[in-house]
Protein backbone atom coordinates (compact mmCIF):
# COMPACT_ATOMS: atom_id res chain seq x y z
CA UNK A 1 0.00 0.00 0.00
CA UNK A 2 1.40 3.24 -0.88
CA UNK A 3 1.43 5.92 1.75
CA UNK A 4 -1.21 8.38 1.04
CA UNK A 5 -1.19 11.32 3.70
CA UNK A 6 2.20 12.79 5.41
CA UNK A 7 4.34 11.36 8.19
CA UNK A 8 4.33 12.75 11.38
CA UNK A 9 6.57 10.57 13.30
CA UNK A 10 9.01 7.95 12.35
CA UNK A 11 6.90 5.25 13.30
CA UNK A 12 4.70 5.86 10.44
CA UNK A 13 7.52 4.76 7.84
CA UNK A 14 6.45 1.33 7.14
CA UNK A 15 7.87 -2.07 7.86
CA UNK A 16 7.78 -3.84 4.40
CA UNK A 17 10.88 -3.41 2.57
CA UNK A 18 10.36 -3.04 -1.68
CA UNK A 19 14.08 -2.73 -2.46
CA UNK A 20 15.90 -5.35 -0.38
CA UNK A 21 19.70 -5.93 1.10
CA UNK A 22 22.22 -7.97 -0.62
CA UNK A 23 22.83 -5.77 -3.00
CA UNK A 24 26.28 -4.46 -4.14
CA UNK A 25 26.01 -0.83 -2.96
CA UNK A 26 29.26 0.86 -1.54
CA UNK A 27 29.39 0.78 2.29
CA UNK A 28 27.03 3.72 3.30
CA UNK A 29 26.07 4.51 0.38
CA UNK A 30 23.11 7.16 0.01
CA UNK A 31 21.22 6.72 -2.90
CA UNK A 32 20.73 2.94 -2.09
CA UNK A 33 19.22 4.47 1.34
CA UNK A 34 16.84 6.86 -0.75
CA UNK A 35 15.59 4.06 -2.71
CA UNK A 36 14.82 1.92 0.22
CA UNK A 37 12.55 4.49 1.62
CA UNK A 38 11.19 5.19 -2.09
CA UNK A 39 10.22 2.38 -2.50
CA UNK A 40 8.33 1.77 0.95
CA UNK A 41 6.24 5.13 -0.24
CA UNK A 42 5.11 3.89 -3.35
CA UNK A 43 4.51 0.35 -2.30
CA UNK A 44 3.25 -2.65 -4.74
CA UNK A 45 1.25 -0.89 -7.27
CA UNK A 46 4.76 1.08 -9.24
CA UNK A 47 6.47 0.10 -11.83
CA UNK A 48 10.77 1.23 -11.80
CA UNK A 49 11.79 2.63 -14.87
CA UNK A 50 15.85 2.82 -14.05
CA UNK A 51 18.84 4.42 -15.92
CA UNK A 52 21.73 3.83 -15.99
CA UNK A 53 23.76 4.22 -13.22
CA UNK A 54 24.89 3.16 -9.32
CA UNK A 55 21.87 2.16 -8.54
CA UNK A 56 20.56 0.21 -11.43
CA UNK A 57 24.47 -1.75 -11.25
CA UNK A 58 24.56 -2.49 -7.92
CA UNK A 59 21.12 -3.60 -7.21
CA UNK A 60 20.27 -5.99 -10.26
CA UNK A 61 23.77 -8.37 -10.78
CA UNK A 62 22.00 -11.15 -12.94
CA UNK A 63 20.41 -13.42 -12.22
CA UNK A 64 19.15 -11.74 -8.79
CA UNK A 65 17.46 -8.08 -8.17
CA UNK A 66 16.97 -6.29 -5.31
CA UNK A 67 13.57 -4.89 -6.54
CA UNK A 68 10.15 -6.30 -5.07
CA UNK A 69 8.42 -4.26 -8.08
CA UNK A 70 8.65 -4.45 -11.42
CA UNK A 71 11.79 -2.79 -12.62
CA UNK A 72 13.14 -1.72 -16.52
CA UNK A 73 16.43 -1.71 -17.31
CA UNK A 74 17.59 1.55 -19.82
CA UNK A 75 20.14 3.51 -21.09
CA UNK A 76 21.60 6.45 -19.71
CA UNK A 77 19.68 8.96 -21.58
CA UNK A 78 16.16 7.91 -22.01
CA UNK A 79 14.80 7.70 -18.30
CA UNK A 80 12.09 10.34 -19.45
CA UNK A 81 11.42 9.25 -22.69
CA UNK A 82 10.88 4.98 -21.62
CA UNK A 83 8.59 6.74 -18.60
CA UNK A 84 6.07 8.46 -20.43
CA UNK A 85 6.32 5.34 -23.20
CA UNK A 86 5.12 2.78 -20.24
CA UNK A 87 2.47 5.36 -18.77
CA UNK A 88 1.26 5.91 -22.04
CA UNK A 89 0.90 1.87 -22.53
CA UNK A 90 -0.80 1.81 -19.15
CA UNK A 91 -3.26 4.26 -20.03
CA UNK A 92 -4.44 2.33 -23.34
CA UNK A 93 -3.93 -0.85 -21.26
CA UNK A 94 -6.38 0.62 -19.06
CA UNK A 95 -8.62 1.86 -21.39
CA UNK A 96 -9.26 -1.24 -23.86
CA UNK A 97 -9.98 -2.79 -20.78
CA UNK A 98 -7.06 -4.82 -20.32
CA UNK A 99 -6.09 -3.63 -16.60
CA UNK A 100 -8.47 -2.90 -14.06
CA UNK A 101 -9.18 1.31 -14.72
CA UNK A 102 -9.40 1.81 -10.85
CA UNK A 103 -6.43 0.68 -9.81
CA UNK A 104 -3.78 3.02 -10.31
CA UNK A 105 -0.55 2.35 -11.51
CA UNK A 106 2.48 4.89 -10.82
CA UNK A 107 5.38 5.10 -13.23
CA UNK A 108 8.52 5.74 -11.25
CA UNK A 109 11.46 7.21 -12.95
CA UNK A 110 15.25 6.98 -11.23
CA UNK A 111 18.10 8.64 -12.53
CA UNK A 112 21.48 9.78 -11.04
CA UNK A 113 22.56 12.89 -11.59
CA UNK A 114 24.75 12.55 -15.02
CA UNK A 115 21.45 10.72 -16.34
CA UNK A 116 19.49 13.75 -15.86
CA UNK A 117 22.13 16.72 -16.03
CA UNK A 118 24.08 15.72 -18.64
CA UNK A 119 23.20 12.61 -20.92
CA UNK A 120 19.38 12.29 -20.18
CA UNK A 121 17.86 15.99 -20.14
CA UNK A 122 16.79 16.16 -23.35
CA UNK A 123 14.10 13.16 -22.27
CA UNK A 124 14.02 14.23 -18.55
CA UNK A 125 12.35 18.07 -20.79
CA UNK A 126 10.31 16.05 -22.92
CA UNK A 127 9.04 14.25 -20.56
CA UNK A 128 7.95 16.98 -18.15
CA UNK A 129 6.54 18.94 -21.25
CA UNK A 130 4.37 16.42 -22.49
CA UNK A 131 2.95 16.18 -18.90
CA UNK A 132 3.26 12.34 -18.41
CA UNK A 133 2.06 10.87 -15.02
CA UNK A 134 5.46 10.53 -13.74
CA UNK A 135 7.38 11.08 -10.72
CA UNK A 136 10.84 11.38 -11.31
CA UNK A 137 13.73 10.89 -8.90
CA UNK A 138 16.76 12.55 -9.40
CA UNK A 139 19.90 11.19 -6.46
CA UNK A 140 22.68 13.65 -6.93
CA UNK A 141 25.90 12.27 -6.14
CA UNK A 142 27.75 14.89 -7.67
CA UNK A 143 29.92 13.15 -10.06
CA UNK A 144 29.48 9.78 -12.23
CA UNK A 145 30.35 7.79 -9.62
CA UNK A 146 29.63 4.86 -11.06
CA UNK A 147 32.60 4.57 -13.73
CA UNK A 148 35.19 6.35 -11.22
CA UNK A 149 34.28 9.82 -10.21
CA UNK A 150 34.07 11.95 -13.34
CA UNK A 151 32.66 15.23 -13.38
CA UNK A 152 29.60 15.53 -14.14
CA UNK A 153 26.81 18.75 -14.67
CA UNK A 154 26.30 18.34 -10.74
CA UNK A 155 29.63 18.68 -9.42
CA UNK A 156 29.96 21.58 -7.38
CA UNK A 157 32.23 24.52 -7.61
CA UNK A 158 36.02 23.05 -6.47
CA UNK A 159 35.56 19.48 -5.98
CA UNK A 160 37.88 17.41 -7.26
CA UNK A 161 37.11 14.60 -9.36
CA UNK A 162 39.50 12.53 -11.56
CA UNK A 163 38.83 14.54 -14.61
CA UNK A 164 38.99 18.00 -13.06
CA UNK A 165 42.03 17.17 -10.93
CA UNK A 166 43.84 19.64 -8.96
CA UNK A 167 47.26 20.58 -10.21
CA UNK A 168 48.60 24.06 -11.27
CA UNK A 169 46.32 25.43 -13.26
CA UNK A 170 43.14 24.23 -12.29
CA UNK A 171 42.22 23.41 -8.97
CA UNK A 172 39.44 21.24 -8.79
CA UNK A 173 36.32 22.05 -10.56
CA UNK A 174 35.88 25.34 -11.73
CA UNK A 175 32.48 25.39 -12.86
CA UNK A 176 29.47 25.85 -10.64
CA UNK A 177 26.22 23.14 -10.36
CA UNK A 178 23.65 23.39 -12.73
CA UNK A 179 20.46 24.33 -11.63
CA UNK A 180 18.01 21.31 -12.26
CA UNK A 181 15.12 22.73 -10.05
CA UNK A 182 14.97 26.08 -11.91
CA UNK A 183 15.08 23.71 -15.07
CA UNK A 184 12.23 22.02 -14.02
CA UNK A 185 10.83 24.91 -12.53
CA UNK A 186 10.73 26.56 -15.87
CA UNK A 187 8.67 23.61 -17.43
CA UNK A 188 5.77 24.74 -15.26
CA UNK A 189 5.40 21.86 -13.65
CA UNK A 190 2.63 20.82 -10.92
CA UNK A 191 5.21 19.69 -8.02
CA UNK A 192 9.29 19.65 -7.79
CA UNK A 193 10.94 19.14 -4.06
CA UNK A 194 14.54 18.81 -2.89
CA UNK A 195 15.24 16.43 -0.33
CA UNK A 196 18.01 14.72 1.82
CA UNK A 197 18.09 11.12 3.25
CA UNK A 198 19.13 13.10 6.79
CA UNK A 199 15.83 14.31 7.25
CA UNK A 200 13.95 11.18 6.63
CA UNK A 201 10.36 12.44 7.62
CA UNK A 202 11.13 15.75 5.00
CA UNK A 203 12.10 13.41 2.28
CA UNK A 204 9.49 11.13 2.82
CA UNK A 205 6.69 13.58 2.62
CA UNK A 206 8.08 15.24 -0.64
CA UNK A 207 7.86 11.21 -1.56
CA UNK A 208 4.50 10.91 -0.76
CA UNK A 209 3.29 14.36 -2.47
CA UNK A 210 4.96 13.19 -5.71
CA UNK A 211 3.48 10.36 -5.23
CA UNK A 212 0.04 11.42 -4.87
CA UNK A 213 0.65 14.54 -7.54
CA UNK A 214 -1.10 13.99 -11.23
CA UNK A 215 1.37 14.64 -13.43
CA UNK A 216 5.14 14.82 -13.36
CA UNK A 217 7.10 15.41 -10.02
CA UNK A 218 10.68 15.83 -9.99
CA UNK A 219 12.27 15.19 -6.75
CA UNK A 220 16.18 15.81 -6.35
CA UNK A 221 17.45 13.78 -3.44
CA UNK A 222 21.65 14.63 -2.41
CA UNK A 223 22.77 11.41 -2.37
CA UNK A 224 26.56 11.09 -0.12
CA UNK A 225 29.04 9.29 -1.83
CA UNK A 226 31.44 7.85 0.27
CA UNK A 227 34.38 6.53 -1.98
CA UNK A 228 33.24 9.56 -4.30
CA UNK A 229 33.48 12.58 -1.58
CA UNK A 230 36.38 10.64 0.08
CA UNK A 231 34.38 10.62 3.21
CA UNK A 232 34.81 7.82 6.15
CA UNK A 233 31.74 5.10 5.44
CA UNK A 234 29.95 6.25 8.74
CA UNK A 235 30.04 9.67 8.31
CA UNK A 236 27.45 9.88 5.43
CA UNK A 237 24.17 11.06 6.89
CA UNK A 238 26.52 13.39 9.38
CA UNK A 239 27.58 14.91 5.90
CA UNK A 240 24.08 15.29 4.54
CA UNK A 241 23.32 16.73 7.59
CA UNK A 242 25.97 19.39 7.23
CA UNK A 243 25.05 20.12 3.65
CA UNK A 244 21.60 21.67 4.69
CA UNK A 245 22.85 23.14 8.10
CA UNK A 246 25.11 25.08 5.45
CA UNK A 247 22.93 26.21 3.64
CA UNK A 248 24.69 24.22 0.55
CA UNK A 249 21.82 22.11 -0.07
CA UNK A 250 18.32 24.17 0.78
CA UNK A 251 15.20 21.74 1.24
CA UNK A 252 12.47 23.18 -1.30
CA UNK A 253 9.43 22.65 -2.37
CA UNK A 254 7.69 24.51 -5.53
CA UNK A 255 3.96 22.85 -5.79
CA UNK A 256 2.35 24.40 -8.74
CA UNK A 257 4.65 27.35 -8.99
CA UNK A 258 4.61 28.18 -5.05
CA UNK A 259 8.29 27.83 -3.63
CA UNK A 260 8.49 27.04 0.49
CA UNK A 261 11.36 25.89 2.36
CA UNK A 262 10.54 22.90 4.26
CA UNK A 263 13.34 22.54 6.72
CA UNK A 264 14.32 26.32 8.08
CA UNK A 265 17.69 26.49 8.82
CA UNK A 266 17.91 30.06 11.63
CA UNK A 267 21.08 29.69 11.79
CA UNK A 268 23.49 28.55 8.90
CA UNK A 269 26.57 27.46 9.59
CA UNK A 270 29.97 28.11 7.93
CA UNK A 271 30.62 25.94 4.38
CA UNK A 272 33.90 25.19 5.85
CA UNK A 273 32.61 22.57 8.26
CA UNK A 274 31.11 21.25 5.39
CA UNK A 275 34.20 20.98 3.16
CA UNK A 276 36.26 20.25 5.81
CA UNK A 277 34.61 16.93 6.46
CA UNK A 278 35.08 15.39 2.61
CA UNK A 279 38.47 14.72 0.95
CA UNK A 280 37.42 15.86 -2.49
CA UNK A 281 37.28 19.08 -1.03
CA UNK A 282 40.97 18.91 0.79
CA UNK A 283 43.07 21.14 -1.65
CA UNK A 284 40.93 23.60 -0.66
CA UNK A 285 42.77 27.22 0.69
CA UNK A 286 41.63 29.69 2.33
CA UNK A 287 40.32 32.39 -0.55
CA UNK A 288 38.55 28.94 -2.28
CA UNK A 289 36.62 28.68 1.08
CA UNK A 290 35.96 32.13 0.85
CA UNK A 291 34.78 32.43 -2.67
CA UNK A 292 32.67 29.00 -2.12
CA UNK A 293 30.70 30.99 1.26
CA UNK A 294 29.85 33.73 -1.04
CA UNK A 295 28.47 32.10 -3.68
CA UNK A 296 26.43 30.12 -0.62
CA UNK A 297 25.75 33.42 0.67
CA UNK A 298 24.43 34.66 -2.55
CA UNK A 299 22.28 31.58 -3.63
CA UNK A 300 20.99 31.44 -0.04
CA UNK A 301 19.85 35.21 -0.67
CA UNK A 302 17.82 34.40 -3.95
CA UNK A 303 16.30 31.62 -2.08
CA UNK A 304 15.06 33.48 0.66
CA UNK A 305 13.92 36.69 -1.91
CA UNK A 306 12.08 33.60 -3.61
CA UNK A 307 10.26 32.18 -1.45
CA UNK A 308 9.56 35.62 0.44
CA UNK A 309 10.65 35.27 3.92
CA UNK A 310 14.27 34.81 5.61
CA UNK A 311 14.10 30.65 5.56
CA UNK A 312 18.09 30.26 5.77
CA UNK A 313 19.54 32.52 8.36
CA UNK A 314 22.66 34.25 8.21
CA UNK A 315 25.92 32.72 8.98
CA UNK A 316 27.09 31.71 12.82
CA UNK A 317 30.81 31.16 13.53
CA UNK A 318 31.18 29.41 16.53
CA UNK B 1 7.51 -18.99 -9.36
CA UNK B 2 5.02 -22.39 -8.90
CA UNK B 3 1.69 -20.39 -10.14
CA UNK B 4 3.48 -19.25 -13.57
CA UNK B 5 4.62 -22.17 -14.30
CA UNK B 6 0.96 -23.98 -13.63
CA UNK B 7 -0.29 -21.63 -15.59
CA UNK B 8 2.18 -23.27 -18.47
CA UNK B 9 5.39 -20.97 -18.57
CA UNK B 10 7.77 -23.02 -19.79
CA UNK B 11 10.55 -23.91 -17.58
CA UNK B 12 13.23 -22.36 -19.98
CA UNK B 13 11.89 -19.26 -20.24
CA UNK B 14 12.37 -18.72 -16.74
CA UNK B 15 15.45 -20.48 -16.33
CA UNK B 16 16.75 -21.71 -12.80
CA UNK B 17 17.60 -19.12 -9.39
CA UNK B 18 20.44 -21.50 -9.20
CA UNK B 19 21.83 -21.41 -12.35
CA UNK B 20 24.85 -23.65 -13.06
CA UNK B 21 25.14 -23.61 -17.33
CA UNK B 22 24.13 -21.20 -19.82
CA UNK B 23 21.11 -23.25 -20.72
CA UNK B 24 19.57 -22.61 -16.83
CA UNK B 25 19.33 -18.67 -17.36
CA UNK B 26 16.37 -17.13 -18.27
CA UNK B 27 15.66 -15.63 -21.81
CA UNK B 28 15.64 -11.99 -22.30
CA UNK B 29 17.38 -11.65 -19.23
CA UNK B 30 14.17 -11.19 -17.02
CA UNK B 31 14.85 -11.77 -13.86
CA UNK B 32 11.84 -13.42 -12.01
CA UNK B 33 12.21 -13.55 -8.69
CA UNK B 34 12.03 -10.18 -6.45
CA UNK B 35 14.18 -9.78 -4.07
CA UNK B 36 16.34 -12.24 -4.86
CA UNK B 37 19.62 -10.34 -3.60
CA UNK B 38 18.71 -11.73 0.12
CA UNK B 39 19.93 -14.95 -1.36
CA UNK B 40 23.43 -13.41 -1.38
CA UNK B 41 25.94 -12.36 1.39
CA UNK B 42 27.81 -9.74 1.93
CA UNK B 43 28.91 -10.25 5.39
CA UNK B 44 32.60 -10.44 4.08
CA UNK B 45 32.48 -6.83 3.16
CA UNK B 46 32.66 -5.48 6.68
CA UNK B 47 35.64 -5.39 8.89
CA UNK B 48 33.80 -4.00 11.87
CA UNK B 49 30.26 -5.55 13.43
CA UNK B 50 27.63 -3.96 15.05
CA UNK B 51 26.40 -4.80 18.28
CA UNK B 52 23.25 -3.56 19.75
CA UNK B 53 23.16 -3.17 23.64
CA UNK B 54 19.33 -3.75 24.02
CA UNK B 55 19.61 -2.68 27.93
CA UNK B 56 20.97 0.70 26.66
CA UNK B 57 18.52 0.84 23.32
CA UNK B 58 15.59 3.33 23.29
CA UNK B 59 14.24 2.32 20.68
CA UNK B 60 14.07 5.67 18.04
CA UNK B 61 14.34 3.91 15.27
CA UNK B 62 16.78 6.01 13.59
CA UNK B 63 19.39 2.52 13.57
CA UNK B 64 16.77 1.08 11.43
CA UNK B 65 16.08 4.53 9.15
CA UNK B 66 19.24 4.56 8.43
CA UNK B 67 20.88 1.34 7.37
CA UNK B 68 20.90 1.66 3.65
CA UNK B 69 21.03 -2.20 3.42
CA UNK B 70 17.97 -2.75 5.21
CA UNK B 71 20.32 -4.82 7.66
CA UNK B 72 18.49 -3.56 11.33
CA UNK B 73 15.69 -5.92 11.34
CA UNK B 74 12.51 -4.61 13.89
CA UNK B 75 11.06 -7.43 14.90
CA UNK B 76 7.94 -7.46 17.45
CA UNK B 77 10.38 -9.49 20.67
CA UNK B 78 9.11 -7.58 24.23
CA UNK B 79 12.15 -6.70 26.08
CA UNK B 80 12.34 -5.40 29.85
CA UNK B 81 15.47 -4.01 30.42
CA UNK B 82 17.73 -4.17 34.03
CA UNK B 83 15.80 -1.21 35.27
CA UNK B 84 12.44 -2.25 34.70
CA UNK B 85 11.15 -0.57 31.38
CA UNK B 86 9.24 -2.45 29.09
CA UNK B 87 9.47 -2.32 25.51
CA UNK B 88 7.38 -3.89 22.44
CA UNK B 89 10.03 -4.01 19.71
CA UNK B 90 12.93 -4.57 19.61
CA UNK B 91 16.51 -3.90 17.18
CA UNK B 92 18.32 -6.67 15.96
CA UNK B 93 20.92 -6.99 12.86
CA UNK B 94 20.85 -9.37 9.67
CA UNK B 95 24.71 -10.48 9.90
CA UNK B 96 24.22 -11.71 6.52
CA UNK B 97 23.24 -8.45 4.86
CA UNK B 98 25.16 -5.69 6.93
CA UNK B 99 28.10 -3.99 5.54
CA UNK B 100 29.93 -2.90 8.55
CA UNK B 101 29.33 0.88 7.33
CA UNK B 102 28.92 2.10 10.69
CA UNK B 103 26.50 4.67 10.21
CA UNK B 104 24.42 3.36 12.71
CA UNK B 105 26.89 3.53 15.32
CA UNK B 106 27.75 6.84 14.44
CA UNK B 107 23.91 7.85 14.02
CA UNK B 108 22.39 6.59 17.54
CA UNK B 109 21.54 9.36 19.84
CA UNK B 110 22.27 7.13 23.11
CA UNK B 111 25.43 5.30 21.45
CA UNK B 112 24.30 1.80 22.08
CA UNK B 113 25.61 0.23 19.33
CA UNK B 114 28.89 -0.78 19.30
CA UNK B 115 31.48 -1.28 16.51
CA UNK B 116 33.59 -4.37 17.21
CA UNK B 117 36.19 -6.09 15.29
CA UNK B 118 35.39 -9.09 12.91
CA UNK B 119 38.56 -10.77 14.27
CA UNK B 120 37.34 -10.94 18.17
Amino acid sequence: MALTKPIKSLWEIPREERFVGGHAACQGCGAALILRHLMKVVGKDAIVVNATGCMEVISTLFPRTAWRNPWLHLAFENAGAAASGVEAALKALQRKGVLDKNRYIKVVAIAGDGGTFDIGLQSLSGMLERGHDVMYVVYDNEAYMNTGIQRSGATPYGAWTTTTPVGKKFRGEWRPKKDIVGIAYAHRIPYIATANPAYPIDMINKFIKAYNTRGPSLVHVLAPCTPGWRIPESKSIEVAKLAVQTGMWVLLEIENGKPKVTVKVRKRRPVREYLKMQGRFRHLKDEDIKKIQEMVDKYVEEINRWVGEEAIGPVEEK
Amino acid sequence: MSTNQEKGFPERFLGKKYPETMEDLPIAAIVPWPGSTLDVTTHAWRTFRPVINQDKCVRCRLCWIYCPDGAILEVDEEYTTSTGKKYKVSFKVDYDHCKGCGICANECPVKAIEMVPEMK
